[in-house]
């Protein structure tokens, strides 16, 4: 099968060599065309440096990216993102911020909010389309951003922890429309989480990552049979993914967590 | 504001204006200094027909906001370039506080050589004014904006036109509407003082020439007509940017 996306051999160090921080250690992944892959990874893993080495918002890294077969420099039209901050527009309806992407790109009045409405409908939020952000939730605002992001029909969804700052069941609510968007889309999705339930429920594979320097420790396949939902969570091989992950997780979580608390108690600022 | 804090001020307004009527009704007070509130009052309808205050409010709030719209023409452009340029914006921000902080209204000689003694010298002291909170508050709302929408024009290939006009503006807008009414009360100010000093235009003037008359309650009916006036102005002008706020 074709790889929608590759990441080969990808570095970044911030600062020069002597003193400076190496990020992330030669990353390499293929994305194939419809797959659903995961990042997890402990906090200071080099996450959000390799999401922004991906969808192109950080310019000098080793290494390579390739979408649909050619090396990208900076931000490609085939990578669609969608922030883990607020990314909505405030003064946009939720149709004219979905319908934003498509006005860049000139597409008539009439077929962009008509593609518009088609998205805004897969995400759930038919009804919503004449709301303004403020009168949404932040899972709703969320999936505003992903509808904005399907809206260009993108080669890759790249999404940096989507739901990081909504609630457990939210989450898992949400897990589900993300599932039913892929299968009705066959969307080629990379999320970034740290989520070890969310990564296991909605992937085919989860690549697990190391704490500081980023490197790729192991890449899991989730043989969960689809269309799953979050009642997948009482399966029983389920658990076994989420332990398993965890079992690897979690020697590089507790180095990341005494890293931190010894960087904060000599004063220095942690990178 | 609550309905009690409406009623109470209201209230005061009202004691104040009543213990001033008894103060110069009883003679406590001249009333050559301070005239009865009553009679200050009775005043205004004499202005409006006799000397056309009707026509100088009409002449003193287009002055203001000739300087305002020139402000914002020139002020906006401005303040986006002081926020894109970092090092340009770092060098100007100290300056431009200080003359924000500055009264300006005291070089009005040097603009009475500049322009002489004509409607142009007052709409330039307002416009001096006002461009200096427009660009300060376009500067800052425009670094304010936070990176993640920066990132999204990108991500979305948009041009530099196409981020500043859909992103960047918009997402500013609030920071540079306060500007903008900072710019306004400031140019109106400056526009009563400059019309009083130099004795042409709209109310200012008015004030003036009842003061030059002796004719003390019309001198105060004046002042208290642009006191009401340009309160409710700015009144109003607070309840859109209320309206424009997003959250």
């Amino acid at each position: 099968m074709a790889n929608d996306l590759e990441i080969r051999g990808v570095s970044k160090r911030y600062g020069d060599p002597p003193g400076g921080l190496l990020a992330i250690s030669d990353i390499s992944l293929n994305v194939q065309k419809g797959e659903f892959v995961s990042i997890i990874g402990p906090s200071g893993c080099g996450k959000s440096t390799l999401f922004g080495i991906i969808g192109g918002l950080v310019p000098d890294y080793d290494g390579e990216v390739r979408v649909g077969g050619q090396r990208h420099v900076g931000t490609h039209k085939d990578i669609g993102i969608v922030f883990q901050e607020e990314s909505t527009l405030p003064w946009r309806t939720v149709l004219t911020n979905v319908a934003l992407p498509l006005e860049i790109q000139g597409v008539s009045r009439a077929e962009r909010e008509e593609r518009a409405r088609h998205y805004i409908e897969l995400v759930g939020l038919a009804g919503f389309e004449n709301s303004r952000p403020v009168e949404l939730s932040g899972g709703m605002r969320q999936r505003t951003a992903i509808a904005r992001t399907l809206a260009f029909q993108p080669k890759v969804l790249l999404m940096d922890e989507p739901f990081g700052a909504l609630d457990e069941q939210t989450r898992l609510l949400l897990g589900d429309r993300v599932l039913a968007i892929h299968k009705e889309l066959k969307q080629t999705t990379l999320l970034i989480t740290h989520n070890i339930t969310e990564a296991v429920q909605l992937s085919d594979r989860v690549v697990v990552m190391s704490y500081r320097p980023g490197r790729v420790l192991r890449i899991l396949d989730i043989d969960l049979p689809r269309p799953r939902s979050s009642d997948s969570v009482t399966d029983e091989r389920f658990g076994r993914y989420v332990a398993a992950i965890w079992g690897d997780l979690r020697a590089e979580a507790s180095r990341g967590m005494k890293e931190a608390e010894a960087l904060r108690g000599t004063g220095r600022r942690a990178g | 504001m609550t309905r009690g804090g409406s009623i109470g001020s209201i209230g005061l307004l009202v004691a104040v204006v009543a213990g001033l009527e008894a103060l110069s009704r009883t003679g406590r007070v001249s009333a050559f200094v301070m005239p009865p509130p009553s009679e200050i009052l009775a005043a205004i309808p004499a202005l409006v027909l006799h000397e056309g205050l009707g026509y100088a409010t009409w002449l003193t709030f287009n002055t203001t906001f000739a300087a305002t719209a020139a402000a914002l023409l020139l002020g906006v452009p401005a303040g986006t370039l002081l926020a894109r340029r970092r090092v340009l914006g770092q060098a100007y921000e100290p300056w431009l506080e200080a003359a924000f902080a500055a009264p300006i209204i005291l070089l009005y000689p040097l603009f009475l050589i500049f322009f002489g003694r004509s409607l142009v010298t007052v709409a330039v002291m307002g416009f001096v004014v006002a461009v200096i909170p427009v660009i300060i508050k376009t500067r800052e709302g425009i670094i304010g904006v936070r990176p993640v929408l920066h990132n999204l024009a990108l991500s979305l290939h948009m041009t530099p036109l196409q981020s500043l006009t859909k992103i960047v503006l918009p997402a500013a807008l609030p920071t540079i509407f306060v500007g903008l009414r900072l710019g306004l009360i400031y140019a109106m100010i400056n526009i009563v003082a400059v019309e009083f000093l130099v004795g042409i235009g709209g109310l200012g003037f008015v004030v003036a020439d009842m003061y030059d008359r002796y004719d003390i309650p019309s001198m105060y009916s004046a002042v208290v007509f642009v006191i009401v006036l340009s309160s409710l102005f700015f009144l109003l002008i607070e309840r859109g940017e209320r309206w424009l706020r997003p959250v």
